[in-house]
């Protein structure tokens, strides 16, 4: 990309982020709840991204370790009563560390195998919430107190746009790095990166820790906003809707889970609350259809059509310009 | 002791349901590389479609039976053509996620039209006694009309020219092209066996549980577990590993605990996964 290219995109980039900080002012209080919470699932796709997307395993655990991010926050805040700003990181920690004993056994399968156990997984975790009490708080579940500087909505809603910003350039430098990289040449050829010395099992674990560590951030910041946890936050039906937002917004890229994520909640969102008969109970019914047309007809997602017509455009606007200079 | 003979009853019972949807799976999973994860889903629409024809319509069981085979062999035929071929040669993680695709869509519809859990009644409502076993007459006919189908299609595979030709594409597509058999024919009949064999299952089980919209989700990762624990592609490992799987968690419910009973499957799996990625027996890879 030329200089003026890099100009374009920072400008661009600067007023999303004016538009995002004047957001809380522009929209109701209800939609900015949504738009913090959209913005929690984002973070929880981007983690989702690094494992599918760049490295290449369909994880479908992300509900589980989303769940457990989320009530190991709302534990040792609530009951253990430990510092807010030791309680997040160590969240993290936790997920992260779960995230390692599940990815020894189960990163040594391939492909679809490797679907099915992480779904396994996530089936065996929503059952043990479900039926031991002691951990959900049962039918009550777990309240997650609000530290003082963060009962106003909009304090809630800047601090989750700022984890998303870190989560955002976090990835970037993953992506961009020697780590990225090696990712990558797993996904496209697991034997080829193993031929020339890299030890792909090891690098996969590795993302796959990354990848617990920001999905039990998201989890953390979703208990944070919703203010109360019980145990259908691990289901794996939410590992699926993670794969949606991926898969619709355009996998491999920054740009795509965060449109995917904000655009389909908005739009689910909107569908609830439409108040036309049939509209709410069968809006998944649209949710697996649009899946099922993008992964036939698109499968690079929402932003991999917009950069294919793109290119198309420019292709024919360069053709028309100076024909003998390309070439 | 009759207490351990019910369980092993109800063992043999699950162990039925589960060789008839894990065979399906094994076929389609085996012979054409798709992990075709929808399967289950279709096994709760035949059981809601036995619902509407026996209970709605008032038809009798057994003709209810020959329909929801038929109607959902056609459906199996849809999703094929619809679903799967225009993926054909992608990478198997999209056939995958199409397949959720297709789960959500199932679901949705069956819960949007009908959220409350259902039940059909026995076509033979009696209990039988026999040794200090009591069984109620339905257990039986789950037990015997599995068998049937499993002798059926073991002698459609084996003694037919479709069913050989199957085991040709399962073998090498390619070679079974060059030879001129018709592989996306053989695609399309392969789902439509497996449907119909899951919509099978579903009309013998549904008088014995309650029919409700999930439950084909817990019921498709088990017939998975099956098919990789008894290798893929492989018709034996499947009934084997049906039946044992069945009697694993019959008596697991009785002797350890019934609120964690659908997770022993997944444990196991991913013990048995961590030790052998690749399965237990060698399947067709």
């Amino acid at each position: 990309m030329g200089k003026s290219g890099r100009y374009v995109k920072a400008s661009a980039l600067l007023i999303l982020l004016g538009i995002a900080a004047a957001l809380p002012w522009l929209l109701g209080k209800y939609q900015v709840r949504i738009l913090t919470l959209a913005m929690a699932w984002t973070i929880a796709t981007l983690s989702l991204n690094l494992i599918l997307g760049y490295t290449g395993q369909a994880s479908l655990a992300h509900g589980a370790f989303l769940g457990i991010g989320a009530y190991a926050f709302g534990i040792m805040v609530q009951r253990v009563g430990l510092n807010f700003w030791i309680s997040l990181p160590l969240a993290c920690v936790v997920t992260a560390l779960l995230g390692l004993l599940v990815g020894l056994p189960s990163l040594r399968t391939k492909g679809p195998y490797f679907a099915i156990v992480t779904l396994c997984f996530n089936v065996i975790i929503l059952k043990v919430f479900e039926n031991w009490n002691w951990l959900s708080g049962g039918i009550q579940g777990q309240v997650v107190p609000r530290p003082a500087f963060l009962t106003q909505r909009w304090a809630r809603y800047y601090f989750v746009l700022a984890f998303l910003l870190l989560t955002l350039v976090a990835m970037r430098l993953i992506v961009k790095s020697l780590l990225g990289v090696t990712l990558m040449s797993i996904r496209s050829n697991e034997d080829l990166a193993e031929a020339v010395g890299i030890n792909s099992f090891r690098n996969k674990l590795l993302a796959f820790v990354i990848s617990c560590f920001v999905v039990g951030l998201a989890g953390a910041l979703l208990a944070l906003e919703n203010g109360q946890l019980d145990f259908t936050i691990t289901n794996y039906l939410y590992s699926f809707y993670l794969l949606i937002y991926l898969l619709i917004g355009g996998v491999a890229t920054l740009s795509g889970p965060v449109v995917g994520t904000i655009g389909l909640y908005f739009l689910l969102d909107y569908m609830k609350n439409i108040g036309i008969k049939g509209v709410e109970e069968f809006r998944y019914f649209l949710f697996g259809l649009i899946l099922l047309l993008v992964i036939i007809f698109f499968p690079m997602g929402i932003t991999g059509g917009v950069k294919r017509a793109w290119e198309w455009a420019r292709g024919r606007f360069r053709k028309g310009e100076a024909g003998e200079v390309a070439g | 002791m009759s207490f351990f003979l019910n369980q092993v009853v109800i063992g043999i019972q699950l162990g039925s349901q589960y060789v008839m949807v894990a065979l399906g799976l094994t076929l389609i999973f085996g012979i054409l590389d798709i992990s075709h994860f929808a399967h289950g889903h279709l096994y709760m629409v035949g059981a809601y479609l036995l619902y509407i024809v026996m209970v709605l319509w008032d038809v009798n069981y057994w003709l209810a039976l020959l329909i929801c085979m038929v109607a959902l062999a056609l459906a199996g035929i849809l999703v094929e053509r619809a679903v799967y071929r225009p993926l054909r040669g992608q990478p198997q993680i999209n056939t995958f996620i199409a397949a959720i695709g297709l789960i959500l869509m199932l679901e949705t519809l069956v819960r949007g039209i009908q959220p409350k859990a259902l039940s059909v009644p026995k076509p033979i409502d009696r209990t039988l006694e026999f040794a200090g076993v009591s069984m109620e007459v339905q257990r039986l006919i789950v037990i015997i009309g599995a068998i049937l189908f499993i002798v059926a299609l073991q002698l459609f595979i084996k003694r037919t020219r479709l069913g050989t030709a199957i085991e040709a594409v399962a073998q090498d597509r390619e070679g079974a092209s060059l030879v001129g058999i018709n592989v996306n024919r053989i695609s399309a009949l392969t789902f439509a066996v497996a449907t119909a064999l899951a919509a099978a299952a579903a009309v013998l089980m549904a008088p014995l549980a309650f029919i409700s919209p999930e439950m084909g989700g817990v019921l498709i990762l088990k017939a998975f577990v099956i098919v990789v624990i008894g290798g893929l592609g492989s018709i034996k490992g499947a009934i084997f590993g049906g039946y044992i799987l069945g009697l694993l968690e019959a008596l697991a419910i009785a002797y350890v605990s019934s609120a964690y009973k659908d997770v022993f499957a997944f444990a196991v799996l991913i013990a048995i996964l961590a030790v052998r990625p690749t399965g237990l027996f060698k399947g067709r890879d």
